[in-house]
């Protein structure tokens, strides 16, 4: 019993490292992706310079992802993985060209331009992998014999190409909302303007993604459509209604971190939606979390570590985010 | 391109290009960032400059070799279960709590303080600047320590039973993470770690010195990296064979390959050359020295060394690959040993900055580290077949349910853009080294960071 409790803490807590990573790094893919329509390589500097200090700690949050997967979910991580193979392949490689370019960047003039592309079009692909990995993973994944038993392209449907898409949308709003928040000038108007755009298409692909889920499986449209759960059905549309006000009134008003807080509420209420629609399943259709769940000695021993660990984590991440706090000097640096 | 393989041989041979990719960045990076932190500390006592722009020389090398180190990472943390989802599923409970502790204790740490120790010197100030710089250099050698109790236990395992299901589950957490390879393991690895930044910061402090005798900076660079050769080498030389005589009672079936003997011996030689034949079980023109191999392997010259014929053909790792990358490593390590040997005769003759024929051979060793670690891991890992978990689980039946045209594809792409990618970021970094520490940073290839840190704050430029 107590290994039934602990899968559910680790459920708990894997939702939420999933959850960091996706507005945490999903702010520094939208720089990314919006890096494309910079008008020049000093600008697409700056806004790099925007996320260069903090992008390698968002991106150890899908490490932890898939990590405490491993650890405490083997049997999903052994599922999932090979499922979403060709996603997340070129998510890998989408993220490898992204990584890369923070320090290539500077290393050249020559090919400057080159791994800018990079930047860009690696933000695009692994943000769009994500949103067809999520897609795939609610249209459910075939299972026989504690293994993967579909085929390589199960992962390909409308549905998944429509979270692929929705998922780079979102970053661009992430991301656009963060410029907001660090940068100036013409860079910063100019994010305002995306962030309306990618706003609007945000709550467009939420009511897309909403529309579209009950229809895939007779449990999700259960879960929405009865008690109690349809309590979330009603409050979660009038919450996101109120953070794509306050999005617009920030934006409007010339707030600076308010835009991105409303960003960040909208990513939270969606990802909300997801997961009380996949409760009790880790993998949909047919694994659940119980039966995904480490035995309760691998389940306790890194749960002993982790309740010490994540706030310590969070403490210092927190102090980072606060030494490079306010708007990005584009003076500063180091060669 | 791959057609004639299948996919379990494909997955290990992506799994082989990856993590050979990956660990050239980590053995750099985990020396660089105690040496940092040393080169940081010196300055904070002496306050020499030299020693601040040693500093911020390296850092920028640190920034590149650490960002591909993450990068070739994170394929690593998905490759066990795009690849190898029946390992996973099976060995999850007890090697995944491991890497847990990784991301836990290392991987955040270090991430986490890059940020501040690469571009927040002006806004925290030189102390707790510092105090980043060490955290990242801990993180480091936590994040060695993890990953090592995770293969070491792939090697030894211990503390786990089996349940219903086919999994290793955990029994006694101690004797998982301590299993009997893993502190050989761990300090053979830290040391190869120290001595590959070593031989880079030697190198480059003994090419730079050719250009300009008088170059202090280089010269700091240099005397560093010779010292640490005399201490560091010789002790990796006692490490190693500590490390072999664990290996010779745990896996004795590793070792008969790797030195190439089939049959059974009593006093066995050691081979010096030679090519081990898996198919005729014999190895052809061997050059061996009589008894050597038993005094080595068991410190004891008459000691009886079991050959490959006493396991069954299935059960064997394959001979003549392991037996070279053995030889490479050990060759490589006994020059380091006579590069230390010989530096420490002219600094006592007062003449360690005058020989340009070391500095020469020194210039020549950059790479030694990298090839030493690269064949130590092939010996170690190969030579671990053709079990996944050694003497439970098999390699043939770890892989995943992926069919072999995916995984040949992946691993394509994966080549292609491993090649691009590092291949820019290695040849990004000589660019860097090139250019020596004194020079003014602004060049017309390597350009400033949007700006440089104003004149006068703490020097940083």
């Amino acid at each position: 019993m107590i290994g039934l409790e602990l899968s559910f803490i680790w459920a708990a807590i894997i939702a939420f490292a999933v959850l960091a990573y996706v507005v945490l790094d999903g702010f520094d893919l939208g720089v990314g992706i919006l890096s494309l329509g910079a008008r020049d390589e000093r600008e697409r500097g700056v806004m790099m310079s925007a996320v260069a200090p903090v992008w390698d700690g968002n991106e150890t949050w899908l490490v932890a992802g898939g990590g405490g997967l491993l650890a405490v979910f083997p049997l999903a991580y052994s599922v999932v993985l090979p499922a979403l193979y060709i996603p997340l392949i070129a998510m890998l490689l989408g993220l490898i060209f992204r990584g890369v370019a923070f320090e290539f960047r500077w290393r050249t003039e020559r090919g400057r331009r080159l791994w800018d592309l990079g930047f860009g079009i690696g933000s695009v692909v692994a943000g769009f992998s994500q949103g067809v990995a999520l897609g795939a993973l609610v249209n459910g994944i075939a299972i026989a014999d504690r293994a993967y038993a579909g085929g390589p392209f199960d992962w390909l449907t409308p549905f998944s190409i429509m979270t692929g898409i929705a998922l780079v949308i979102g970053y661009a709003l992430l991301g656009s909302t963060w410029l907001v928040y660090k940068t100036r000038g013409a860079i910063e108007a100019r994010a305002r303007q995306q962030a309306r755009y990618a706003g609007i298409g945000t709550l467009v692909m939420m009511g897309v993604f909403s529309a579209w889920t009950p229809s895939i499986d007779p449990v999700y449209a259960a879960r929405w459509f009865s008690w109690p759960t349809a309590a979330f059905s009603v409050v979660v549309p009038l919450l996101v209604a109120g953070c794509g006000w306050l999005l617009w009134r920030g934006l409007t008003k010339e707030r600076v971190l308010q835009p991105f807080l409303a960003a960040l509420g909208l990513f939270v209420l969606g990802f909300a939606g997801i997961g009380i629609s996949f409760y009790p399943f880790i993998v949909p259709p047919s694994l659940t979390i119980a039966e995904a769940a480490a035995p309760p000695e691998s389940l306790l021993f890194l749960l002993i570590g982790g309740l010490v660990l994540l706030p310590i984590i969070l403490i210092y991440t927190g102090y980072t985010y606060w030494v490079f706090r306010g708007k990005v000097d584009p003076e500063e640096g180091y060669q | 391109m791959f057609d004639a393989l299948d996919a379990v041989m494909l997955a290990r041979l992506q799994f082989a290009f990856t993590v050979s990719f990956h660990i050239v960045f980590p053995a750099f990076s985990i020396g660089l960032a105690s040496y940092l932190a040393v080169l940081e500390g010196i300055w904070l006592i002496r306050r020499d400059e030299a020693y601040l722009k040693l500093f911020d020389y390296w850092k920028t090398v640190f920034a590149v070799v650490f960002g591909m180190g993450v990068v070739s990472g994170l394929v690593m943390s998905y490759e066990f279960g795009t690849n190898w989802a029946v390992f996973s599923d099976k060995a999850g409970p007890v090697i995944g709590p491991l890497l847990g502790y990784e991301v836990l204790t290392a991987f955040f740490l270090e991430a986490g303080f890059l940020g501040v120790m690469l571009f927040g010197l002006k806004r925290v100030g030189p102390g707790l600047h510092f105090v980043s710089t060490l955290m990242v250099a801990a993180g480091t050698l936590i994040s060695a320590t993890w990953i090592l109790a995770v293969m070491s236990w792939m090697q030894t395992p211990a503390g786990y039973a089996t349940n219903e299901v086919g999994q290793f589950v955990p029994t006694n957490w101690l004797a998982i993470i301590f299993s009997p390879s893993f502190p050989y393991r761990l300090v053979h690895m830290v040391l190869a770690a120290y001595l590959t930044t070593a031989f880079v910061v030697g190198g480059v402090g003994a090419l730079h010195l050719l250009r300009d005798a008088t170059d202090r900076t280089a010269r700091i660079m240099f005397s560093m990296a010779m010292w640490m050769a005399v201490v560091v080498a010789p002790l990796q030389l006692v490490a190693g064979d500590l490390h072999g005589l664990n290996t010779f009672q745990n896996q004795p079936a590793k070792v008969a390959a790797l030195e190439g003997h089939y049959e059974t011996q009593q006093g066995a030689p050691l081979y010096l050359i030679g090519w081990p034949d898996d198919a005729a079980e014999e190895t052809r023109f061997a050059i061996g020295i009589p008894k050597l191999g038993s005094l080595i392997l068991a410190h004891d010259a008459n000691a009886t060394i079991r050959g490959l014929k006493e396991w069954a053909p299935e059960d064997r790792p394959p001979a003549t690959l392991i037996f070279w990358s053995f030889r490479i490593m050990v060759g490589l390590g006994l020059l380091m040993i006579a590069v230390g040997l010989w530096s420490l005769v002219q600094r006592i003759r007062g003449r360690l900055f005058d020989d340009r024929l070391l500095m020469r051979i020194a210039v020549w060793m950059w790479p030694s580290g990298f090839l030493a670690v690269l064949a130590g891991w092939i010996t170690t890992e190969v030579g671990r077949q053709p079990w996944t978990v050694y003497g439970l689980l098999r390699t043939s039946e770890s892989a995943s349910p992926v069919v072999a045209g995916a995984v040949a594809t992946s691993l394509t792409a994966f080549v292609i853009v491993y090649f691009i990618v590092f291949g820019a970021g290695v040849f990004y970094l000589f660019r860097l080294v090139r250019r020596p520490p004194s020079a003014e940073p602004l060049s017309d290839h390597a350009p400033v960071r949007v700006a440089r840190p104003a004149p006068g704050e703490g020097s940083a430029s």
